[in-house]
């Protein structure tokens, strides 16, 4: 394994199954990610994006969420084939997650301060004691920006940007190696926003972490990430450089949607350009390329083969037109 | 042309345990016919309270709201009944606006039943397909119930129950804000499509700046209660003149990379309380700018010519603003 890669995801599929259905939510997914580098994880609602970031962390729902194929290597070892004890010595140590919700995400009946102690217990090789505990419970809220007094109040005393801060100080208290934000910032206001993302990217830089920024938002992907994977209908159709997704001339026709939807400031748009039709339902996948319903360059071919990747210089298209390398 | 809706002076408070909150705080603004007003701010600056107060389903606690020159709040309930049918809403969430034990026919239906329009069911129901057909809805979804659909359909919906009765003024209060940026794009084409097709008067409702400044003729820019800037939207984006306008354009992410590796200026702090705030400019506490004149007393809305208003005390004061946008 290249020395510099945290994380090697090779053809993972992930399934959901209950009585009435069987949700393919993450087909055959690759992914790399280098050491202190962030990934920008592109995609809308159903695109498979958050229970990605779960298989990770193994946390996908018991009974229902299944891996059925693939490998996650993180730092060496498969993740997907530890055991459970061995997995917590990883879980919010090495990796760690932020979840979406501020306002679900911490227990409302136990102290801030003490939620945050809780992670440093639960992996103290270090062999701190209580009052060693203590001080970097203060120093987290110090390096979040909350004043250290307010540990011992509880989370509905906190405004929602400030819980976030909460949620990265804990998620960043082991100083972890790789840091998966699922939309840290979509339940916040702007202004708030751009707060806690400054933070998140300083944090970043001065503890050398690896992050993984799930996000629909591309201005929050042009301005963090290094590398962006689009995802659609569990797959990846478009993997890059931040450059080639944003400069680039040669694109997935769902990522050209992607930019064609928002309305810009920078730009003057007459109207919008959007995607014709509804996301794919994970339950009920198209045939072909997943993507064929609503895509304007639609062929024959599209509707019964689906596409490979094509790669030039690292730039990744899950797409017909790019075969061979150029488009057709 | 002249305003169809006007709004002077409107403020509305609500009793709180802790105290009177100021959700609208004397805030004046005019729509002409066949535009569109865009109001943008944060969670909390009563951006939504002073929507609802325009259509009278909550009532001002002070100030008028002129419909066609005409006082909503004065309305006896022949002349109310009359406007609610030329004024609607379009609401924000898909998922919890429509009764989910109404099909889409039903529900479609409602306004024009409440106000006895069609009372031929034959009629009423060519009206609903009409009307299904104008919102891009297929008529074979006529029977099924919303949770059968997704929140872009649902959204349809939506618009079609307010726009069954041919309102003139709809009040769009973020309709696109829980939808993916794909579907968005759908019904903010509808949206102005419908506006172009029937000229329609928006008040549209967002915290989103892209999706503002796409859609609206105008802009007024809220910060707790109170409109801190007005004027037209390719100026207000040009040239912002009220610091809260210049932070919040700072703080949204572009896609594009020429931002990158920029340590951009961010707005510190949150949002203070609208319960019982000091008099004086109510941004005072996150200003950049701030100095002990701005707080003591209330800041008006000042003319800086060619239609743009700006509740700043250092306004005209240009340099200041230029430094403000590096």
């Amino acid at each position: 394994m290249d020395e510099k890669q945290i994380l090697e995801i090779e053809n993972l599929s992930v399934e959901y199954r209950t009585d009435e259905m069987l949700v393919r939510a993450v087909n055959g997914v690759n992914l790399r990610l280098k050491r202190g580098e962030t990934l920008g994880l592109v995609g809308e609602t159903g695109a498979g994006k958050t229970t990605l970031a779960l298989t990770l962390m193994r946390l996908l729902p018991r009974g229902i969420g299944f891996v059925t194929g693939g490998s996650v290597k993180f730092d060496g070892a498969n993740l997907l084939s530890l055991r459970e004890g061995d997995m917590l010595a990883y879980r919010g140590k090495l990796l760690s997650m932020i979840f979406q919700d501020p306002m679900t995400s911490l227990n409302p009946v136990i102290p801030v301060g003490k939620q945050v102690a809780e992670v440093l217990e639960l992996h103290n090789e270090a062999h701190r004691t209580k009052e060693q505990i203590e001080e970097r419970v203060d120093e987290m809220f110090r390096l979040v920006g909350i004043p250290p007094e307010r540990k011992g109040e509880f989370p509905h005393q906190f405004s929602g940007g400030m819980k976030q801060r909460v949620v990265i100080a804990i998620a960043l208290a082991c100083e972890p190696r790789l840091l998966i934000a699922d939309e840290p910032t979509t339940a916040l206001d702007v202004t708030i926003q751009a707060q806690v993302l400054a933070m998140m990217t300083e944090l970043k830089e001065k503890l050398d972490t690896s992050m993984i920024m799930i996000t629909h938002d591309l201005g929050i992907v042009a301005e963090t990430c290094d590398q962006v994977a689009v995802m659609y209908a569990g797959e990846i159709v478009e993997n890059g450089s931040v450059e080639a997704i944003f400069e680039g001339e040669r694109h997935h026709p769902y990522t050209e949607g992607l930019f064609g939807s928002i309305p810009r400031l920078d730009i003057e748009t007459e109207r919008l350009r959007p995607i014709a039709g509804a996301i794919a339902d994970p339950s009920d996948l198209p045939s072909g390329c997943r993507f064929h319903p609503r895509c304007p360059h639609c062929t024959q071919r599209c509707k019964a083969e689906a596409p490979a990747e094509h790669v030039v210089n690292g730039h990744m298209i899950r797409c017909h037109l790019y075969e061979g390398g150029a488009k057709a | 042309m002249s305003a169809l809706v006007e709004m002077k002076h409107l403020k509305k408070y609500f009793n709180t345990p802790r105290g009177l909150l100021h959700a609208v705080d004397d805030v004046n603004l005019s729509i002409e016919g066949g535009t569109t007003l865009g109001v943008v701010g944060e969670s909390g600056c009563g951006k939504s309270t002073l929507g609802r107060v325009a259509l009278r389903l909550l009532t001002a606690t002070e100030g008028q709201v002129l419909f066609d020159g005409q006082d909503v709040m004065q309305m006896k309930r022949r002349e109310f009944a009359q406007f609610q049918r030329s004024a609607q809403i379009i609401f924000q969430d898909p998922y919890t606006s429509l009764n989910p034990r109404m099909t889409v026919s039903e529900i479609i239906a409602e306004p024009l039943i409440a106000n006895r329009i069609y009372p031929n069911s034959r009629e009423r129901e060519r009206a609903i397909f009409r009307m299904m057909d104008t919102v891009g809805l297929a008529a074979r979804l006529v029977n099924t119930y919303p949770h059968e659909l997704d929140g872009g359909r649902r959204q349809r919906i939506g618009i079609a129950r307010a726009l069954v009765l041919n309102p003139r003024f709809v009040v769009c209060d973020e309709p696109v804000s829980a939808l993916d940026v794909s579907i968005q794009a759908q019904i903010l084409n509808l949206l102005m499509d419908l506006q172009r097709e029937q000229g329609l008067t928006y008040m549209f409702i967002t915290h989103d700046l892209s999706v503002v400044k796409h859609i609206s003729d105008e802009i007024a820019v809220m910060y707790l209660g109170c409109c801190v800037e007005r004027g037209p939207a390719a100026e207000i984006f040009r040239n912002p003149l009220h610091p809260y306008t210049q932070a919040l354009l700072h703080a949204i992410p572009v896609p594009n990379l020429s931002r990158r590796g920029v340590r951009r200026q961010v707005i510190q702090g949150e949002v203070s309380s609208p319960i019982e705030p000091k008099p004086g400019c109510r941004f005072a506490a996150r200003c950049p700018h701030a100095t002990p004149a701005c707080t003591g007393e209330d800041i008006p809305l000042r003319d800086c010519g060619g239609g743009h208003f700006a509740a700043c005390r250092l306004t005209g004061a240009q340099d200041r603003a230029q430094d403000a946008k590096i």
